[in-house]
């Protein structure tokens, strides 16, 4: 049962400006503070995970997850010896 | 709407909890044994803890009309003590017919090392050998992907596991596919900041469909909402699903899974 675009807007509208808000809030955090945000690898993830939020295509969320994730090894049975 | 809560740590809550939730419908719950917060020092503290899952926390849901049950397993935090975990291992026997225990869990993984696979898979072995249901704890944020895909490979390549007995919990959207395509039960959780959400929740709902899918609010001691499961009803309240969809989700299909234990004897309220 898929909703109308507008009938998501009204529901989610203040929630995503909410969020996008703590985001913009903590960039300027980190520019407040002390040090260089970019020297920690980090900051290029929430710069990377942004950057996913524009692309068009469905299964942002997705993709988002997969970029803070830890990559998959098929070999790891035969590292483990198990 | 009355629902069933398949994953939550009341141990580590209030008796005040278990009333808030008894009023918000909760007819039902299942607690996996799992890590305190703290490395545990010798089986006996297991013992104990056994011994609160099977006979205190029953007692204190009774109280407010809700029907517990338990799962039993030393976590994958501290399944990096191999030695202590064969200890408990040969202990949670002693356990087993307790009237509410219904499976082996949360086993799984939790950093991903060989340690936490060797224990793991003899977990495994014991569930094959008393033929009972598995839970499966997903590893948290960054090794949720990897541990995930291990834990499958681990259970796929094994003929003995029953597929429809293992839920597989703390799905998220990169983990969630992979699981319900392989044809495990899953379960999402819902905390506020380290798991999804309950609008996370309905959106895997929207996209995958309501087999063998469940939701939970693993309510513990670290930060999250023992009544998410509620807060999941009323997202699918908005959006326009019906009850008997949402009744589904958060009953039907808990009860069902359970229903695979033998040891599940769960009395529906009139």
């Amino acid at each position: 049962m898929a909703r109308n675009v507008r009938d998501v807007l009204d529901q989610e509208y203040l929630v995503a400006r909410a969020k996008i808000l703590e985001l913009a809030a903590i960039l300027d955090r980190l520019d407040r503070a002390n040090g260089e945000a970019a020297e920690d690898p980090r900051y290029g993830l929430l710069r990377q995970g942004m950057e996913l939020l524009q692309q068009k295509e469905d299964g942002r969320a997705e993709r988002v997850q997969l970029l803070f994730s830890r990559p998959y090894q098929a070999t790891w049975r035969d590292e483990f010896g198990v | 709407m009355q629902y069933f809560d398949p994953h939550i740590h009341m141990v580590s809550r209030t008796t005040d909890d278990y009333e808030t939730l008894a009023r918000m419908g909760c007819v039902g719950m299942s607690e996996p044994a799992f890590w305190a917060g703290f490395d545990r020092g010798s089986v006996e503290s297991f013992r104990d803890y056994f011994r609160q899952l099977t006979d205190f926390e029953p007692k204190r849901a009774k109280q407010f009309g809700i029907q517990h049950f338990t799962w039993l397993c030393i976590n994958a935090k501290e399944a990096e003590n191999v030695e202590l975990s064969r200890e408990v291992i040969a202990m949670i026997p002693e356990f087993i017919d307790k009237p509410n225990v219904i499976g082996i869990g949360e086993i799984g993984l939790n950093k991903n090392t060989r340690n936490e696979v060797t224990i793991f898979k003899e977990h495994v072995d014991l569930a094959v050998q008393y033929d009972l249901p598995i839970l499966i704890h997903t590893p948290h944020l960054e090794d949720k992907y990897q541990g995930t895909r291990m834990i499958l490979d681990v259970l796929c390549s094994d003929s003995r596991v029953k597929r429809d007995m293992v839920l597989v919990d703390h799905v998220e959207e990169h983990t969630i596919g992979l699981v319900l395509e392989a044809g495990f039960w899953a379960g999402m959780t819902m905390y506020p900041v380290s798991k999804c959400t309950p609008e996370r929740a309905a959106d895997m709902i929207e996209k995958y469909g309501s087999e063998r899918l469940m939701a939970n609010s693993a309510g513990d001691w670290g930060p999250s909402k023992p009544t998410a499961v509620p807060d999941l009803i009323m997202v699918m309240r908005k959006r326009g699903h019906s009850e008997a969809a949402i009744r589904k989700i958060v009953y039907d299909n808990p009860l069902a899974f359970f229903a695979k234990s033998r040891n599940f004897k769960f009395t529906p309220r009139e």
